[in-house]
């Protein structure tokens, strides 16, 4: 590890294998002259795939199409990252899927019923009765928003 | 013990991941080139749509039925088969990926635990993580875990997906069950013969002396006859390189001169040379083979393969193509209408100094070359550097009529939510 004078010790990360992040590489080679002193610490970089993901064999990404979940910070047009492997509790916000499509909403669990909730005064909860074809297919942990 | 874990119709829960709405109705998916069924789902099952089933002649049968129909969506299947191997490993150090869809995991010295929890939660986990129905299946040997698994899978309602043989009762119940065409390794001509025996099930199977079996199946038939005897025989296999690697494809439309399948059998022989690099390996030899359709019985039918043994083990996609079409010249006839071709390479050794032929020798220029080709393709794109003897603006198109998304593995085709 290298010191410089008396400063303090840098801490160097190992590259995370078969992230998709690429990691800057430089090539030494055999070169004449004075190496670059920043070659040593080219891995000290951010991986977000590795900060952000707990567990890649179960996580998945969707697209957000509509308003309201806007007040929860969900907009149109959002990525969200999503993990299967998550227990619903009470109060996530988990992609499920009702009569034939995904939509993202709050999850509120009574005693014997469920509603998802919106977060926009515009839309109204929905109860989810044994009528409906219902499943919670995964919760949202990340958004993605573009500014 | 062994633990055999498989998928419950791999693809087609593949796509009913991100088709809730096709929980519990049938779907077949489809060969390359939407040929043939290659995966049922247990509805479509019901409706005796066989595996192998044309698509063509069924049309009618998948749309009276509402049969969902898929074409075949790789790199969905790849990847969620990529995370329940992973998380399988998490559950077992011992474990070998089989197929794309099944793995065996050994489990000794966990006597002091309940299998059939193990089972469960191997079941749940993988379920909850990605959405895939797995059974398992549990057995002193491979080949036993194999027809355990096969219990769990035909009767889920009593086995809740995890059985296990582990009394020599279960053994016998289970082997007087499973038909011989069942049996793991014992192909459609050993059934047959073995059907003229009189050998109706694994139980009659193992009856027959090991001389017999010796005789007529070889050591692989008597390692399997142990096996089911009880004997452990097999054991978990490092994940080891591909013996051979194959590129084939039948084409969208009857092919008929030279370069048309010259260009073909370039570009397969590309793709081989690219999985052999990719997994660090030279080959040997090279196949290729032709042949015309053969469900065209009005016309003239013509089928041929050579294997060019080469020099030298090479993995560069220039050489391999050269010989590749020194076969095909060996091979081809005019005057048919072809179908079909593909390109394998064979008898393959791990990527390492080779040993020097005297007179002739890998151009080890290519090395370098190929490792740039691979990855500017990488960086670019597939298919962005070429040979010339591939063409350039032709974008060879499989016939895919009804893939789904690849929703895992490409940011524009992930699921849309309503929010």
């Amino acid at each position: 590890m290298t010191q410089f004078g008396n400063s303090k010790t840098f801490d160097l990360y190992s590259a995370l294998e078969g992230s998709n992040l690429d990691l800057p590489y430089i090539e030494s080679g055999i070169m004449a002259g004075f190496p670059s002193p920043a070659e040593d610490f080219l891995d000290l970089s951010i991986d977000l795939n590795q900060e952000l993901i707990r567990n890649p064999s179960s996580t998945f990404y969707a697209r957000v199409k509509g308003d309201s979940m806007n007040d929860a910070g969900i907009s149109d047009g959002d990525l969200l990252i999503i993990d299967k492997s998550l227990e619903t509790t009470n109060g996530k916000i988990a992609v499920c899927f009702i009569d034939g499509e995904f939509t993202v909403k709050r999850i509120k669990i009574e005693k014997d019923c469920c509603w998802l909730v919106p977060a926009n005064t515009d839309f109204n909860p929905i109860k989810v009765t044994e009528e409906n074809d219902f499943l919670i297919w995964g919760i949202v942990i990340y958004v993605i928003k573009s500014l | 013990m062994f633990a055999l874990v498989d998928c419950n119709n791999f693809y087609a829960s593949c796509e009913r991941v991100f088709r809730p709405d096709l929980i519990g109705k049938p779907i077949v998916v489809l060969s390359n080139n939407d040929g043939c069924v290659i995966a049922r789902s247990n509805e479509t099952k019901a409706l005796n749509i066989p595996m192998g089933a044309p698509a063509y002649q069924f049309q009618e049968i998948f749309t009276k039925n509402n049969v969902t129909v898929f074409s075949t969506n790789f790199a969905l299947y790849g990847d969620m088969s990529s995370r329940v191997m992973s998380i399988l490993s998490t559950f077992c150090n011992d474990i070998e990926i089989y197929s794309i869809d099944e793995a065996f995991l050994q489990y000794d010295g966990f006597e002091l635990f309940s299998l059939e929890d193990i089972g469960k939660k191997i079941k749940q986990t993988i379920y909850k993580s990605t959405g895939i129905p797995v059974s398992v299946g549990f057995a002193k040997t491979k080949a036993l875990a194999k027809a355990a698994n096969k219990i769990a899978k035909k009767f889920p309602d009593k086995t809740g997906g995890v059985y296990i043989i582990d009394t020599e009762a279960k053994r016998e119940k289970a082997l007087k069950w499973l038909n011989v065409e069942d049996v793991w390794g014992i192909g459609h001509q050993h059934a047959k013969r073995l059907e003229y025996h009189n050998v109706k099930t694994a139980f009659d199977f193992i009856q027959m002396s090991d001389a017999w079996v010796k005789k007529n199946m070889s050591i692989i038939g008597l390692r399997l006859k142990r096996e089911l005897e009880g004997n452990r025989t097999l054991e978990i296999e490092e994940s080891k390189a591909k013996k051979t690697i194959a590129t084939t494809r039948s084409f969208d439309k009857n092919y008929t001169t030279f370069d048309q399948l010259k260009e073909r059998v370039m570009t397969f022989s590309v793709t081989c040379a690219e999985k052999l690099r990719k997994q660090k390996c030279c080959c040997n030899a090279v196949m290729v083979f032709v042949h015309t359709n053969f469900f065209r019985e009005d016309l003239p039918q013509y089928s041929r393969n050579i294997v060019v043994k080469l020099p030298y083990s090479t993995n560069s996609s220039i050489e391999i193509a050269r010989f590749a079409a020194i076969g095909l010249v060996k091979i081809f006839k005019a005057g048919y209408q072809y179908k079909k071709a593909g390109v394998v390479v064979m008898d393959i050794v791990p990527d390492m100094p080779n040993q020097l032929n005297i007179f002739e020798n890998s151009n080890p220029k290519h090395k370098d070359l190929m490792k740039a080709v691979d990855k500017i393709n990488r960086d670019l794109g597939q298919d962005k550097v070429k040979l010339a003897a591939q063409s350039l603006d032709r974008k060879w198109k499989m016939k895919q009529e009804s893939r789904s998304p690849r929703y895992s593995t490409k940011l524009s085709e992930i699921i849309l939510v309503k929010a």
